[in-house]
């Protein structure tokens, strides 16, 4: 009886026993900032191909939508009068995003404007973090695209007086539609051309996405269900065209695909729930992007395609509610 | 080596289940904490006190006065419902008074209170009755099953994991639910709690006597004792105890919740209980081996459900123990007993710490569904700042009942009840797996808890 009152006086005593509701355990080794880190460690091979083939525009370009990114998301959660939530790093993980979907050539401005729209009406708009429907980086970038059309359209990755050689020819998705010249596959996988920062090389999304999708950060089933629509429909095309295999080959590593199906169309907030539909929204990016790429006047569609499925999310979300364990 | 063997009799599996279930999540087991430590039997307490409410169901009336007393074993509480089950006193003493209790789950219930006196049963007699090998398994044949059935419902029995329903229901004999098949749930896939553990190595003869009768009582055409692969030692125990019986050893994947009855069933079984039904629905009855362990005792030994086995573990107590302890001592007896608390212990549980309650009150009496004591560290319970859903979908990939509980806890947040039916919010079995491993820090089950509650109030409208 005695060693009893002992405890219990111990436990009166001591200001840190303390009561919840269960569960009392949880998985701490995976926040929504590791997520966030994730993502960046998983785009530095993509970083590091966008240095190496666009040196110092690349490295102007990354730090202005960064620095942008996190000034804007900063004063507009400010202005909502919410508590700042740099630190969880998804503005960071926009900017980056954002950056390395611009051409190399574009003017600082068109970064930082690009940035402010992304924040503001593509995210905090919305409610912050988690509540956006479309992708903030795909936001901006739209943005941009329709403001400042010269500056981002087919003709702007095009510069013959640029003294990097990447930035003199043509993409190879512009090359292949409006002259009919195909670039090599080893140059296509690898990176050695023209194009946004972080989309001339295959090799670097995939190493940078299949990370992702090992540590569960980005979930496979968005990028199997893009890359298999797109090889789906790309075939089908490159069989109407001769059937070499080079068509096809062209569509799963040129433009944006793979950075795309890897890391915008992964971002969770604006993709659904669960594994089937996450699956249908895939499929639905690379329908899109196909459609986009063989019938429109654009060279590329991976922009519009997830902006498109990002609005078709919520629909998603409702067709696939999984049927309960023991449902008949 | 070890993990070998394990694999081995994985390998050679004959139950028709795939011996695992959708989604789940995987906790560190933590069971090295008290898994090694033999059951120790606790001295006889001075006082206990009897709360007359111990399972689901209904209340038990008491039959006692104040100042009366009473033998080891009598009946103090009776069941008279049909979803009740009866009360007996582990000691010999004195009625003090019929007073009020609150026990961890938040129900304040009146409470027999008694003071020891007298000639007692010393504990470590009835353990070493439960660890004794001779459990007679030939003179099973002579107990009809309405028989084992009147003797489980006078022993007072309830489910020894932790949900606590009354026995004797299960095993009625009923013509229009036949039982097929029996599980005896030896998973403990709670962290931390290793009672069922220590008395399948240890008692495993008891088991399977149980087992064996309860078995016979639902007219079951199988018996399987289901234990989760990282339990070796009590698969090995097992093993031999149901040498030339019918009773088979299932072995399961380590997972949470694989002691649930609707996965066990689907593990072990592959059938599917329907969704607001019972395993029954399904010809199937489940049992925890301390449950069996205890009907063999009620009918061979004719001795009433006054003991159990309970784990105090976790990083906040001085030396993690397994002890046989009578049911009324107080928990904090029992931690007394194992040393006390460590300095940086923070919170106390009554059960494990996915679904088990947190405490403050160590005066709190252990009841017949006290499965363990978990006191965790800080270190143990950290968990950071709620932040914002990013809709990553990993609640959804780990609720075993493969609902959307994202979806569900923000029906709750929004009281949006249409939203939280459309979604089957009831059929959350609070399991706590999403919150488990939210990244945001979101209290999901929590929440749908409230959500449930919502739902409930807003039918009865």
């Amino acid at each position: 009886m005695s060693n009893l009152s002992e405890t219990a006086e111990k436990v009166a005593q001591g200001p840190t026993l303390n009561v919840a509701p269960s569960p009392h355990v949880a998985d701490t080794s995976f926040t929504t900032r590791r997520m966030m880190t994730d993502v960046l460690i998983g785009l530095t091979p993509l970083v590091a191909m966008s240095v190496f083939m666009f040196r110092w525009l690349a490295v102007q370009q990354i730090a202005v939508c960064v620095v942008a990114c996190l000034a804007s998301e900063a004063v507009f959660v400010s202005m909502r009068g919410k508590k700042i939530t740099l630190n969880d790093c998804s503005a960071a993980v926009t900017g980056l995003i954002l950056a390395l979907s611009l051409p190399a050539t574009a003017p600082w401005y068109v970064g930082c404007l690009a940035s402010v729209v992304a924040m503001g009406i593509g995210k905090i708009i919305f409610g912050g973090l988690g509540m956006n429907i479309f992708n903030p980086a795909m936001v901006g970038r739209a943005f941009v695209m329709i403001a400042f059309a010269s500056l981002m359209g087919a003709g702007a990755y095009e510069n013959p007086a640029s003294a990097i050689d990447a930035i003199s020819q043509a993409t190879p998705l512009t090359a292949l539609k409006g002259s009919g010249i195909s670039t090599s596959i080893f140059n296509l996988f690898f990176g050695f051309t023209n194009g946004s920062l972080g989309e001339t090389s295959a090799l670097a999304a995939l190493i940078g996405g299949i990370f992702l999708c090992i540590r569960r950060t980005a979930s496979w089933e968005i990028p199997v269900g893009v890359i298999a629509c797109v090889a789906l429909l790309a075939g089908l095309a490159d069989l109407s065209a001769g059937a070499n295999g080079h068509l096809l080959l062209h569509h799963l590593f040129g433009g944006a695909l793979l950075f795309g199906a890897f890391f915008i169309a992964t971002d969770p907030v604006s993709s659904p729930l669960t594994p089937r539909g996450k699956f249908i929204f895939g499929a639905g990016v690379g329908a899109f992007i196909m459609i986009i790429r063989l019938f429109s006047g654009y060279p590329e569609g991976v922009m519009f395609a997830i902006l498109l499925m990002n609005a078709v999310t919520p629909l998603i979300n409702r067709w696939t509610i999984p049927r309960p364990m023991g449902d008949a | 080596m070890e993990r070998l063997e394990i694999m081995g009799i994985f390998g050679s599996k004959e139950f028709p289940g795939t011996g695992s279930f959708p989604h789940g999540i995987h906790p560190p087991g933590n069971k090295f904490y008290s898994a090694g430590a033999q059951v120790e039997v606790i001295t006889v307490p001075d006082k206990v006190v009897l709360p007359l409410l111990q399972h689901i169901g209904a209340p038990c009336e008491p039959v006692v006065k104040p100042r009366q007393t009473v033998a080891c074993g009598e009946m103090v509480g009776e069941g008279q419902a049909f979803v009740s089950a009866s009360l007996h006193t582990p000691v010999a003493g004195k009625v003090k008074k019929i007073g009020v209790v609150t026990l961890p789950n938040g129900r304040h219930l009146p409470a027999i209170e008694i003071k020891t006196e007298g000639e007692q049963q010393p504990c470590n007699e009835l353990w070493e009755e439960m660890t004794s090998t001779d459990w007679s398994l030939s003179t099973i044949p002579d107990y009809s099953p309405d028989e084992i059935a009147r003797l489980i419902h006078a022993a007072g029995i309830v489910g020894l994991g932790g949900a606590a329903f009354p026995t004797h229901v299960k095993v009625m004999p009923n013509d229009k639910r036949l039982i097929d098949s029996l599980l005896v749930n030896g998973c403990e896939c709670e962290p931390y709690l290793t009672c069922d553990y220590r008395l399948m190595k240890e008692a495993p003869h008891a088991i399977v006597a149980g087992a064996l009768l309860a078995g016979r009582a639902v007219s079951a055409k199988e018996i399987f004792i289901c234990i989760e692969d990282n339990k070796p030692e009590a698969i090995e125990a097992l093993e031999l105890a149901t040498r030339n019986t019918v009773v088979q050893v299932a072995v399961v994947r380590t997972k949470y919740p694989q002691g649930s009855e609707k996965q066990l069933v689907k593990a072990v079984l592959n059938l599917d209980v329907p969704l607001g039904g019972l395993p029954s629905d399904v010809g199937v009855a489940l049992s925890n081996v301390g449950t069996m362990a205890a009907v063999a005792r009620a009918v061979i030994k004719k001795g009433p459900l006054t003991h159990r086995i309970v784990s105090v573990t976790g990083g906040g107590i001085v030396t993690p123990k397994n002890i046989f302890t009578p049911i009324g001592i107080s928990m904090g007896e029992l931690i007394d007993f194992c040393g006390g608390l460590t300095e940086d212990a923070a919170r106390i549980i009554a059960g494990g710490p996915m679904m088990g309650f947190a405490f403050s009150d160590l005066t709190t009496p252990v009841t017949k569904g006290t499965s363990g004591i978990t006191i965790l560290t800080h270190a143990e319970t950290a968990s950071g700042e709620e932040t914002a859903c990013v809709r990553c979908g990993r609640c959804v990939e780990a609720c075993p009942m493969n609902l959307v509980p994202t979806r569900l806890a923000m029906a709750a947040r929004y009281k949006n009840t249409a939203l939280a039916r459309q979604y089957n919010i009831n059929a959350c079995f609070e399991c706590g797996s999403c919150t488990y491993v939210c990244p945001a820090n979101i209290k999901l089950v929590q929440l749908i808890r409230t959500g449930k509650a919502q739902v409930a109030a807003a039918m009865k409208r």
